[in-house]
């Protein structure tokens, strides 16, 4: 089985959010960029697919050189080789395309992807990709298992979950579920050494439709101080009359 | 031309979100001068959309769409988009809509933009402002293509009556097995039981609560309030509460109009994921707690007696006021 993991590079959770050039761009200043949290479960999981049933599993990542510490990381947690698209990543149409372009003669059997990126929150990257290459998707997946060229996944519905079936070749929207927490790997010495020897292959994008632009970006309005109170029947009365929540 | 919305069902009635979708659809409709059509799928009292300024509603009922099927969904709203002639189709920001609207994207060639918060800003080129940075900041989105998906985040819009009945058309998309290549094998879901992403409110139990032994008081709460329950992630990490529950910036987003955080931090990460919440109540004993600094009311107490008397109280409450 051949396996692609798609990652996308975005700002540590713990990231404090500006603006900058007038509010027209995220400010990357003083951010630790980390493998989106959704891909680390997705590309995780493929390790699993590695160590129990033999899979190959390459990475690719649409950005400039800036993305490859990210890429390098997931080398050493135990991606075989890398693939960078050399382009800056604007748009969910755009970076679909870029992605579809290297994965369409590359014979994966399965691409995992994430439900979203936690920075432009597009979740619209894989279900595009899929629908270029013509293969299944199943998105918010939270298990995945092959068995010959059938995979059997679950998928987070509201309220519940769903389980269903799918022939590969399969894309997968993954999230937290996919693995357990205590099987994330934080990479060791070994892993970071190999990791400099494997392939990171890149490639120039091609040509592709830039379907939206996020012209401005504002902060949320800061939020007024909290009403303490220390009675249950003041926080009844406040929910019911003053929020008129209740 | 009409705008096209596609309003979710669950067992032949609408959810609520078909209602919301439906009238951010009209808004959108009056700022482009056209009107607003609706696709369901085997949906009772289609009629009712019109309530909301649905002018017609294309009514599909075919018994291979009873579950949910992405492709096969997806397939059928292109169809209908097509024959409209519509420039712009709104869904809402459910599991399902989340799941559909990229697959419709690459079907209509279309820019999509998820989780719209407000009526479309401009109108050329077509802007709306949504969350992003997982609530963090907001981005004004350009949709630059011919076709524009925009999908709505709960509760953000609200309902709007503004119209009254709707005219109902059959409506049999073209479908074959190959747009069932996914195959749904075992639904899972707690019968009667809210959904996070449907509840008004929203109860959410944190470590502070010491084990799972002790989330009898926060299911009781829930209950009087009609809400669903949540958790922190290492809550659910250690297994005290199923992984669904899990709400935050890797779990799932809470955009309820109450929420209520108790034994709860308040770590940046769970505040990306539920601030978008309206109203923020939190219950903890550490004062310093930061959480506190995002909240709108807070007791300072001890979990153990403060959650015990809410109920106590809620219970008068609700015989009060019914
Ligand atoms: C990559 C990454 C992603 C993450 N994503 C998420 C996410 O999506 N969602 C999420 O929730 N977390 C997430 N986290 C974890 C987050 O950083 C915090 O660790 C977590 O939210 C803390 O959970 P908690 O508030 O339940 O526990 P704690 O931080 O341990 O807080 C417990 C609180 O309970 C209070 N308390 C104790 N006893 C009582 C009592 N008797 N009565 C009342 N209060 C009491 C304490 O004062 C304290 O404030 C993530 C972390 C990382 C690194
Ligand atoms: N620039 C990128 N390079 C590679 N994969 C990406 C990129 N952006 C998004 N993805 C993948 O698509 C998923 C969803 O991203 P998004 O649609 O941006 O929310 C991510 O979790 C990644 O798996």
């Amino acid at each position: 089985m051949k396996i692609l993991v798609c990652i996308s590079n975005v700002p540590d959770t713990t990231s404090k959010i500006n603006f900058t050039d007038g509010d027209t761009k995220f400010d990357t200043n003083g951010v630790q960029f980390v493998i989106n949290p959704n891909d680390e479960f997705g590309l995780t999981r493929a390790m699993w697919f590695k160590e129990k049933q033999g899979a190959t599993v390459h990475i690719a990542t649409v950005g400039d050189a800036s993305v490859e510490p990210t890429m390098r990381k997931a080398l050493a947690i135990g991606a075989d080789e890398g693939i960078r698209i050399n382009a800056v990543p604007t748009d969910g149409f755009f970076v679909a395309e870029q992605l579809a372009n290297v994965i369409k003669d590359g014979g994966y059997d399965l691409v995992i992807a994430g439900r979203e990126s936690i920075d432009y929150n597009g979740g619209m990257v894989p279900g595009i990709l899929a629908s270029l290459l013509g293969m299944n998707f199943v998105n918010t997946c939270i298990s995945l298992e092959v068995d010959g060229s059938t995979a059997t996944a679950v998928r987070e519905i509201d309220g519940g979950k769903e389980k269903v079936q799918a022939e590969l070749p399969l894309v997968i929207g993954g999230q937290k579920g996919l693995v357990e927490e205590s099987d994330l790997k934080i990479p060791n010495m070994r892993g970071i050494m190999m990791a400099r020897k494997k392939a990171l292959n890149v490639v120039e994008p091609v040509d592709a439709t830039k379907a939206t632009v996020d012209s401005k970006f504002e902060k949320p309005a800061p939020k007024g101080a909290v009403k303490l109170t220390d009675s249950v029947d003041e926080l009844v009365s406040l929910l019911h009359n003053e929020a008129k929540v209740i | 031309m009409s705008i096209l919305v596609y309003t979710e069902s669950e067992n032949g009635k609408f959810k609520k979100n078909a209602f919301e979708v439906t009238s951010y659809a009209k808004a959108v409709a009056e700022q482009l001068g056209t009107s607003v059509t609706a696709i369901s799928f085997n949906a009772e009292e289609n009629e009712s959309l019109g309530t909301y300024g649905a002018e017609k509603v294309l009514a599909v009922s075919n018994d291979r769409l009873t579950t949910f099927n992405a492709e096969a969904y997806a397939k059928a709203i292109a169809e209908a988009a097509e024959k409209e002639g519509s420039q712009v189709v709104v869904v809402s920001s459910s599991a399902n809509s989340k799941y559909l609207a990229p697959i419709l994207a690459a079907k209509l060639k279309a820019g999509y933009a998820p989780n719209v918060v407000e009526a479309p800003s401009s109108t050329s080129p077509l802007t709306v402002k949504r969350t992003a940075f997982s609530n963090k900041g907001f981005a004004f989105t350009e949709i630059t293509t011919d076709r524009k998906i925009i999908g709505v985040s709960n509760n953000a819009f609200g309902l709007n009556e503004t119209g009254d009945t709707a005219n109902v058309e059959d409506f049999a998309p073209t479908l074959d097995d190959a747009d069932f290549s996914v195959t749904s094998v075992e639904v899972d879901k707690i019968a009667g039981k809210v959904s996070i992403a449907d509840a008004e409110i929203v109860v959410s139990g944190g470590r502070g609560l010491k084990g799972p032994e002790n989330w009898g008081m926060i299911e009781e709460l829930a209950e009087v309030l009609g809400a669903a329950t949540a958790c922190s992630k290492p809550v659910s990490d250690m297994g005290w509460r199923p992984h669904g529950e899990h709400v935050g910036q890797t779990g799932k987003p809470v955009a309820s109009n109450l929420y209520i955080a108790i034994g709860i931090s308040g770590a940046i990460q769970h505040l990306a994921g539920v601030s978008a919440s309206k109203t923020k109540v939190v219950i903890n004993n550490d004062p310093e707690a930061p959480f506190f600094k995002a909240a709108d009311y807070g007791i300072v107490g001890d979990a153990f007696e403060i959650v015990p008397q809410l109920v106590e109280k809620l219970k008068e409450f609700k015989a009060q006021n019914v």
